[in-house]
C-alpha cells in the first residue's frame, strides 16, 4: 500500500527526496506530464488544456530534527525542523542523514535524577542523538552538520481499522492526491506534491504561482483530539467520522460557495464528513489562496491523533472517505459547480 | 546462538516483573543447551545448573534479572482509553508518544498519546504531562476494549532493538537482559574451560519491584559465592562522570560493603591476569541489584557484582556496547574456573 511506504519514508522539510521518488514512481503509469521545480515540488498533470484548471495538492515534508554539532563523546546535538513538542522526543529511535544511520534519543536515568527534576521537561537543548559513535571525530566521519534526523517508525494496523505510524500529516494527503491523479476527470488536473509546508507553507507558495489554477483543493492531515479527558468542544475532529472540512484556520478562510458545494456534494453522495472545530493552525491553502490575485481553495483533511509525533493514528475509513469526497467534489466542479468565469466577469 | 542475536531477541521479548514467562521461554530454550540440569522455582527463577569437575564441588551462583519495568492498567475510561500505573521505576516523561503492547485476553497494540503542538499552549509544552492526563489509546471502541482488557493487565513499551554504529546497540529492557546475555556468554566461554566448582546461572524474576527473585533463588541454591550481573550507569552529558562508567571499556567490578572483599579482589585479579578490560565501580551501600539480596541470604553469602555500563537506564532506548557483554562473560568464566576449595574456605577468614 502506497500510504504505508510514504509514511515510513523519511522526508523532513527540505529533504523530501525519498517521498518524491516514491510518488514519481507511483505516478509514472498515470501520466507522462511530470516535472519538478526549483524548490523540489513535484507536479503531475492530466487533461492539459481542459477547463476548469484544478490543482490538487498535499505536502511531502514532515517535522523532524537537524544535526547542529557534535559532543566530545560522539553524541549529536540537534535542533528542530518544524513544530515538534520537545516532550515527544525522549526515548525514541531516529534515522540520521541520507544513509539513514540509526540513532536514539536517550534521557538521564530516573535513578540519577535529583528530587524535583521530573517537574521540568527534557528540553531539546539537553537532548542528544546517540548513533553509537565513541568520539567527536568518529561522529564527524559518519554525520555532517546539517544532516536531517527523522523519527524511525514503521506503520502498522492498530485497533478498529486504523493505522499507527508517523507523518500521516501529510503523507495521507499525498496518497489521496496520487489516487486522484490515477482517475480521469473532465478537467485539467494538476497534482502537486509540495515541499516545506512545516517550515512556513513555502513550497505551495511557488507551486500555486506556477500552476495558477482556477481552483485548488488541498488534502491534509489534521488534529483529532477526541481522546480521554477532553470535552467534545475540544475535539477539533473525531477519528472515524469522515474527512474534515475547514471553514477557517489561521492562514485561510474558505469561500462560502466553495464550502456549500463541498457539504452538498458530501450529503448528495452520502459521504460522512465533519467540520473542523479549530480556527487556528495553517495549511498550504493559506499560501495558495494568496498567489496571483487570489485563488479559490478548499481544504479536506484526514483526522489524525497525535500529529507531529512518531506514533500517530488515522482511521482507514476516514482516508477512503476523504478520497471519495475529493473525487465527487472534482466531478461537481467539472460540472460547473463553481462557475469560475462568471466570478472573473463580475470582478471585471 | 550468537550473543548479539540472543540479546536482540530477549530485549524485544516481554517480561514485566511478575510476568516474566514470555522472555523466560526464550532464555530456557537457549541456555538449556549449556545445562546439565535446568529447573524453575516457585517464583519463576530459571536455574541453569552446570556441573563442575571437582570432588567437593563449590557452589557458585551467577544471577541476572530477566524482568523489566512496565505499566499496569488501572481503569478503562469512557471511549475505551486506558489509565495506568507503573511497575518499577519509570520516568513518565519518557513514555509520551510511545507505542505499547497491552497484554489483555489478546496482545493488542496501543499508543501513549501525545497532544499535537497545534492544540497545546507554549506554557503547556514547557511542563511535563501531568501523570493523570496520560492514557493509552487502542483505537478500539469501548465495548471491544472492555471485552479484551481488564484492570490489572500489564503493558509493555514496544521497541525493536536498534543496532547502532560499531558495537553499540539500543533497546528496551537491556536492564537487565544485557546481564542475561552475559550469563550466556559466560556459559559459552566456560564450555572451553575446566572448572571444579558447580555453576548455577540464574535468570531471576521481580528485581525491579524489590529484588524478590534473587532472594528465593539464593535461598534455594545455597551458594558459596553469589555474583550478580546487572547494568550500571554509562557516562552521558548532565551526569557527574564520577558516578558513571564508560561504555566499551569493559565490565564494571563493584567494590564496597555489598561486595565480599575477596570476591571483588579476585574478580579484579582475574581481569588483570587475562587482560580483560574492566573498570571499578564504587558502591557505598547495598546496591540496587540482585547482589543486595544475595549477600544477606541464609547466614550470609560472599557476594560480587559485575555490571555492563549502559546509558539511558529505564528508557526504551537503553544503550550499551556489545563488547562489554563479551568481556563480562569472559571475566566470569575465568572467575568460575579459578574458584577452588581453598578460595571458598578463606571467605570466612577475617584475620
Amino acid at each position: 500500500m502506497l500510504l504505508l511506504k510514504l509514511s515510513e519514508a523519511d522526508g523532513v522539510s527540505g529533504n523530501e527526496g525519498k517521498v518524491r521518488a516514491l510518488l514519481k514512481e507511483e505516478l509514472a503509469s498515470a501520466t507522462d506530464d511530470i516535472w519538478t521545480d526549483t524548490l523540489g515540488n513535484l507536479f503531475a498533470r492530466k487533461g492539459k488544456g481542459k477547463k476548469p484548471r484544478v490543482m490538487v495538492a498535499a505536502h511531502m515534508d514532515e517535522v523532524g530534527l537537524m544535526v547542529v554539532g557534535y559532543e566530545k563523546s560522539g553524541l549529536l546535538k540537534v535542533t528542530k525542523v518544524g513544530s515538534v513538542d520537545d516532550r515527544v522526543l525522549v526515548s525514541k529511535p531516529v534515522l540520521v542523514g541520507e544513509k539513514c544511520l540509526p540513532g536514539v534519543i536517550g534521557a538521564k536515568a530516573i535513578h540519577l535524577q535529583k528530587p524535583g527534576e521530573r517537574r521540568n521537561i527534557l528540553e531539546i537543548e539537553n537532548l542528544y542523538v546517540d548513533i553509537g559513535a565513541t568520539s567527536k571525530e568518529e561522529a564527524a566521519e559518519l554525520v555532517n552538520i546539517g544532516d536531517y534526523v527523522a523519527f524511525a517508525a514503521k506503520p502498522h494496523e492498530i485497533g478498529n481499522n486504523c493505522l499507527a505510524g508517523k507523518a500521516f500529516d501529510d503523507r495521507a494527503g499525498c496518497a489521496v492526491v496520487a489516487e486522484l491523479l490515477k482517475e480521469d476527470f473532465p478537467l485539467e488536473l494538476t497534482a502537486v506534491f509540495m515541499v516545506q509546508e512545516e517550515v512556513g507553507l513555502r513550497g505551495s507558495l511557488v507551486a500555486a504561482h506556477a500552476v495558477h489554477p482556477d481552483f485548488a483543493l488541498v488534502i491534509e492531515g489534521t488534529t483529532a483530539n477526541d481522546v480521554a479527558g477532553v470535552k467534545d468542544t475540544g475535539y477539533v475532529t473525531k477519528l472515524g467520522c469522515g474527512p474534515a472540512i475547514t471553514i477557517m484556520d489561521s492562514s485561510f478562510i474558505t469561500q462560502k460557495k466553495v464550502l456549500n458545494l463541498l457539504v452538498n456534494t458530501a450529503e448528495k453522495h452520502g459521504i460522512p464528513y465533519q467540520i473542523r472545530q479549530l480556527t487556528t493552525a495553517g495549511t498550504d491553502a493559506g499560501a495558495i489562496s494568496r498567489a496571483h490575485e487570489g485563488i479559490p481553495a478548499a481544504v479536506l483533511s484526514v483526522p489524525c491523533r497525535y500529529i507531529h509525533s512518531p506514533a500517530s493514528i488515522i482511521n482507514l475509513d476516514d482516508y477512503k472517505n476523504t478520497l471519495r469526497l475529493a473525487k465527487a467534489f472534482l466531478v461537481a466542479i467539472a460540472e460547473g459547480g463553481l462557475s469560475f468565469e462568471e466570478t472573473a466577469e463580475k470582478i471585471k | 546462538m550468537d550473543v548479539e542475536k540472543f540479546l536482540t531477541a530477549i530485549s524485544e521479548a516481554a517480561g514485566i516483573s511478575g510476568y516474566e514467562f514470555p522472555v523466560a521461554q526464550l532464555i530456557k530454550a537457549e541456555m538449556s543447551k549449556h545445562a546439565d540440569e535446568m529447573r524453575e522455582d516457585t517464583l519463576g527463577n530459571v536455574v541453569i545448573y552446570k556441573r563442575g569437575g571437582g570432588e567437593d564441588r563449590q557452589r557458585i551462583l551467577i544471577a541476572a534479572h530477566m524482568d523489566e519495568i512496565g505499566l499496569m492498567v488501572t481503569k478503562i475510561e469512557r471511549g475505551g482509553f486506558l489509565r495506568f500505573t507503573t511497575v518499577g521505576g519509570i520516568d513518565l516523561r519518557t513514555i509520551v508518544g510511545q507505542e505499547v503492547i497491552v497484554f489483555g485476553k489478546e496482545k493488542i497494540p496501543g499508543i501513549l498519546g501525545a497532544k499535537a503542538p497545534h492544540i497545546t499552549s507554549s506554557e503547556e509544552r514547557s511542563k511535563p504531562y501531568p501523570s493523570e492526563d496520560l492514557y493509552i489509546d487502542l483505537a478500539l471502541p469501548e465495548d471491544d476494549v472492555k471485552r479484551i482488557v481488564s484492570v490489572g493487565d500489564l503493558v509493555m513499551i514496544s521497541r525493536k532493538a536498534v543496532k547502532l554504529h560499531g558495537k553499540r546497540i539500543a533497546g528496551k529492557a537491556m536492564d537487565d537482559r544485557a546481564g542475561v546475555a552475559v550469563l550466556l556468554s559466560c556459559l559459552q566461554e566456560l564450555s572451553r574451560l575446566e572448572h571444579t566448582a558447580d555453576l548455577y546461572a540464574v535468570a531471576t524474576v521481580q528485581e525491579e519491584v524489590g529484588i524478590r527473585g534473587a532472594t528465593t533463588a539464593t535461598y534455594g541454591i545455597v551458594p558459596d559465592i553469589g555474583i550478580a550481573v546487572d547494568v550500571t550507569h554509562g557516562e552521558m552529558p548532565g551526569v557527574d562522570e564520577h558516578r558513571t562508567s564508560c561504555l566499551g571499556k569493559g565490565p564494571a567490578i563493584a567494590v564496597g560493603p555489598n561486595i565480599h572483599p575477596r570476591v571483588g579482589q579476585e574478580l579484579i585479579r582475574i581481569a588483570k591476569e587475562y587482560n580483560i578490560p574492566h573498570q571499578l565501580e564504587a558502591a557505598p551501600g547495598p546496591t540496587g541489584t540482585d547482589a543486595r539480596a544475595i549477600q544477606v541470604s541464609r547466614d550470609g553469602i560472599a557476594t560480587g557484582l559485575v555490571s555492563v555500563p549502559l546509558r539511558y537506564m529505564h528508557t526504551s532506548v537503553e544503550l550499551l556496547d556489545l563488547e562489554d557483554i563479551k568481556m563480562a562473560g569472559r571475566l566470569l568464566a575465568y572467575f568460575v574456573a579459578a574458584v577452588n576449595r581453598e578460595f571458598v574456605e578463606e571467605l570466612k577468614c577475617y584475620c
